[in-house]
């Protein structure tokens, strides 16, 4: 499913003297099965972005498509229950909002507000719960007797017992530990590739845009900024640095490199494994060479 | 969600009124609530109005945020008013529509009960628009001081009342988080009969306490590892300091007060 | 060298009375010194938090002795070394007692009795240590993450501790904020000689620190410098953590047949190496 912000304003407390905007003309195109990374510092705009991917805001200026839908400014928008199926959101600290007696319920609870049988969600339920790494046993158990590492779990499989075809992921892993963050990332990344998902990160993480994503946009100020292909983004640094954003390390790294033998690698690096590749083949050459 | 909650906020200042200590505030507003029952002809009631006018160019308040905090009362104004207009039957016949017999008497005590509520709900908005509420806190803290004698537990008090000031904001930010997380997952709490929308307020309420509770819990820990062990021994960081102003200020509402009295019939 | 703080053979369980229940901390025992920065690391539930409490006395232990500036920690001398002990927790907003800046680091002040002037001074001082004092009168939720993590630095530098404890402090904010904080505790290490325990999951963090204790399942898996800790490889892998950047590039770089020589953990390491091995021949 595409999804496009065309000129987007946002100010919030519209009307009175605290009117302040938050977003200004924000241009995106996200078109189906991408994987798009919103960047930017906090405040500068993105968390208010990413409640126009499902309704949740609505822009003051502007209007956006969420594939076949329309919300424009000034309009009233109704029976954005369809819109919400369609686009999941994993909020930031996913695990603040279970509250149901059991894990199952709660995971549940998404898709039955959608009209989904309860045999059916209890299914996709039971189908998540390995998918996001826990034991099926976990089901029966409070929400709140879990470490809060199976807390995020958990939430993440509330989102997607919904079967959104859009998934949006704002900070997920903020607060995890190493092993945690790397696990969820992948398990996004693998639904992403075989469900065919369009999957939009928001995050401050130039690390994971350069190994996840196939565009990234950066915010600024309320502003989309600059989009682009990582190579294309990290290919410009001071551009970034105007921004007050830093390359990612593992970019910053091949820079030290190319600058110490006085060549350029023949491609900008954006995993490890890929820049340790690039080195030994350069090192091979200049070998070869003399 | 804070987007609604602009009338009677503190707009920060630095008129007269803003830098008074939030005790002489106190006092005043509270000997104004009495004094303004001493008004009972057309001249007090008008020197009140002046008065509070006054005190309004004095705080430097935009007319806006009182006519805003004036409008959950308008109703239950216009409501007295027209009461009073409707059963006073005393004085000359002002207006005589048949069915409806319009007394002087009645549209006099209408506008005056009117007077009497605008300046009221103007005064006290003007309390809370050019003191934070911390310093409105303070202000009772010591001001209640005396009542520590009768066991009143009167430091405690505020502390709660401070904490909880505090973290009103972050609450009101974590309500609209999990509000639109449930909305994302499809809760509505805007639509369908009542028995739905009262079972839609769960999924908000119950991770909203599960967090303050977090919070709370938090909080306490804080407090105690920085040494917070109840109010004995207590050093206070906020002091409060009278100045010529406050006095000044008092015995305005003194000499108001005397005049009103010498007017009044 | 004066001692801060150390732990001997210091046990505790959440459920003393269940019989071969696991220990949250099993017989633990470490030491630090007058201006060490000491981390320590392990992944979530490794007992580090239980350890933390134990310091400030929210828990006692079952078994084992703790000592602050050589005396042993019990229920009597609790508040005298609770004001030696700067303490910052992991979420910025459950720690911020104040109604703005100011009030916030002047909260320990106050509880301690110290007189008016004295505080107006050294709330002052510990907001500039921190460069807050631009801050005075903000409200919390008009600052950042790192911002707030940096006023309660400052509310325990106003109590001029003996030790600053940082409880993941860094782990709930965005990597500017986790930069401020980070570079102002270096700071206040290279200025006042501050001693610091911190308790991270972050590696890039823990390189920071002199020693580094690596707790797993309520144990002291192993203790050394951050090389010595590294050098452990795959097993703090196994464990839920990461290598450092370097020493993860190191590896990689080794498996695709580059020479290096020996384990790199930072940047300049690596970059010196590769160029001596290889292309400066």
């Amino acid at each position: 499913m595409d999804i496009k912000l065309q000129q987007v304003s946002y100010a919030y407390s519209m009307g009175t003297p605290f009117e302040k905007f938050a977003l200004f003309e924000v241009d995106l195109d996200i078109p189906s099965k991408t994987y798009q990374a919103i960047i930017g510092h906090t405040g500068s705009g993105k968390s208010t972005v990413l409640q126009h991917f499902n309704g949740l805001l609505k822009p003051s200026k502007g209007e956006v498509h969420i594939g076949d839908r329309k919300i424009e400014a000034g309009k009233k928008a109704k029976e954005l229950k369809s819109v919400r199926q369609k686009v999941g959101i994993v909020f930031q600290f996913p695990e603040h909002q279970l509250f149901e007696e059991t894990v199952l319920k709660d995971i549940m609870f998404g898709p039955m507000n959608f009209g989904i049988s309860e045999e059916e969600a209890e299914k996709r339920a039971r189908d998540l719960i390995h998918l996001v790494g826990l034991p099926e046993h976990v089901l029966d158990k409070s929400p709140f007797d879990l470490s809060g590492g199976q807390m995020r779990r958990v939430a993440i499989a509330g989102v997607l017992a919904m079967e959104p075809e859009v998934i949006v992921l704002d900070e997920p892993t903020a607060g995890l530990d190493p092993r945690g963050q790397k696990e969820i990332m992948d398990m996004f990344y693998t639904l992403h590739k075989e469900r065919g998902l369009t999957t939009i990160l928001v995050t401050h993480s130039m690390e994971d845009a350069a190994r996840y994503a196939d565009r990234i946009s950066i915010m600024h100020e309320g502003r989309c900024v600059l989009s682009g292909t990582p190579r294309e983004i990290f290919a410009d640094s001071e551009t970034l640095e105007s921004y007050r954003l830093e390359l990612p390390r593992i970019v910053k790294f091949q820079r030290k490199i190319e600058k110490m033998i006085n060549q350029n690698l023949s491609k900008i690096c954006l995993t490890e494994e890929e820049l340790s590749e690039e080195i030994a083949h350069a090192l091979r050459e200049g070998r070869d060479q003399s | 969600m804070m987007e609604k909650m602009i009338f009677g906020r503190y707009i920060p200042g630095n008129s007269y009124v803003h830098t008074l200590d939030p005790r002489s505030k106190l006092v005043f507003v509270f000997a104004f609530i009495i004094i303004v029952f001493l008004a009972n002809n057309a001249v007090t009631y008008a020197l009140l109005l002046a008065f509070t006018l006054l005190v309004v160019l004095l705080s430097r308040i935009r007319l806006y945020f009182l006519i805003n905090g004036l409008k959950p009362v308008i109703l239950l104004l216009v409501f007295t008013f027209i009461i009073h207009i409707l059963f006073t039957r005393e004085g000359d016949v002002i207006l005589d529509l048949g069915f409806l017999k319009i007394y002087e008497e009645g549209l006099k005590q209408g506008i005056f009960i009117s007077i009497r509520f605008l300046v009221l709900v103007f005064m006290t908005s003007i309390l809370t628009l050019t003191t934070s509420p911390i310093s409105i806190t303070d202000g009772i803290e010591v001001l209640l001081n005396p009542l520590k004698k009768v066991k009143l537990p009167v430091h405690e008090l505020a502390l709660m009342m401070s904490i909880a000031l505090r973290f009103i904001p972050t609450l009101m930010d974590e309500t609209d988080k999990i509000m639109k997380a449930q909305m994302a997952r499809g809760s509505d709490l805007s639509a369908g009969p009542m028995k739905d929308r009262i079972k839609a307020v769960v999924p908000l309420l119950v991770p909203l306490f599960v967090s303050a509770f977090k919070r709370a819990e938090d909080l306490a820990t804080a407090m105690e590892v920085r040494g917070y062990r109840g109010g004995e021994g207590r050093t206070r960081y906020r002091q409060l300091k009278w100045d010529w102003k406050d006095s000044l200020c008092l015995a305005t509402l003194v000499l108001f007060a005397v005049l009103l009295f010498i007017y009044r019939s | 060298m004066n001692e801060i703080l150390s732990f001997n053979n210091v046990s505790f369980s959440y459920t003393p009375d269940i019989k071969d229940s696991r220990k949250a901390v099993d017989n633990v025992s470490f030491s630090i010194n007058e201006g060490e920065w000491i981390a320590i690391v392990g992944h979530n539930g490794s007992g580090k938090s239980t350890l933390v409490k134990l310091v400030c006395g929210l828990l006692f232990p079952q078994d084992g002795e703790i000592r602050v500036m050589q005396n042993v920690l019990t229920e009597d001398n609790l508040w005298e070394t609770r004001s030696s002990i700067g303490m910052v927790f992991q979420n910025p907003d459950n720690q911020f007692v104040g109604a703005t800046v100011q009030d916030d680091v002047a909260f320990a002040l106050e509880n301690n009795g110290v007189p008016f002037e004295d505080m107006v001074e050294r709330v002052h001082l510990s907001l500039k240590q921190v460069k807050m004092d631009n801050f005075l009168n903000h409200e919390p939720h008009h600052l950042s993450g790192g911002q707030k993590q940096r006023v309660a630095i400052a509310g325990a530098l106003a109590m001029r501790p003996k030790l600053l404890i940082l409880d993941e402090s860094t782990s709930m904010l965005d990597p500017q904020g986790r930069e401020e904080v980070l570079q102002t505790v270096q700071t206040l290490r290279d200025e006042i000689g501050l001693t610091v325990l911190s308790i991270t999951h972050d590696v890039e963090e823990a390189l920071l620190a002199d020693r580094i204790l690596f707790m797993n399942a309520g144990k002291k898996y192993a203790e050394g410098t951050p090389q010595e800790i590294f050098a452990l490889g795959d097993k703090l892998v196994e464990f839920g953590l990461e290598l450092p950047f370097a020493t993860r590039m190191t590896n990689l770089l080794q498996s695709e047949g580059v020479q290096l020589v020996g384990q790199h953990m930072t940047e300049e390491e690596l970059v010196n190496d590769l160029w001596t091995s290889n292309f400066n021949k």
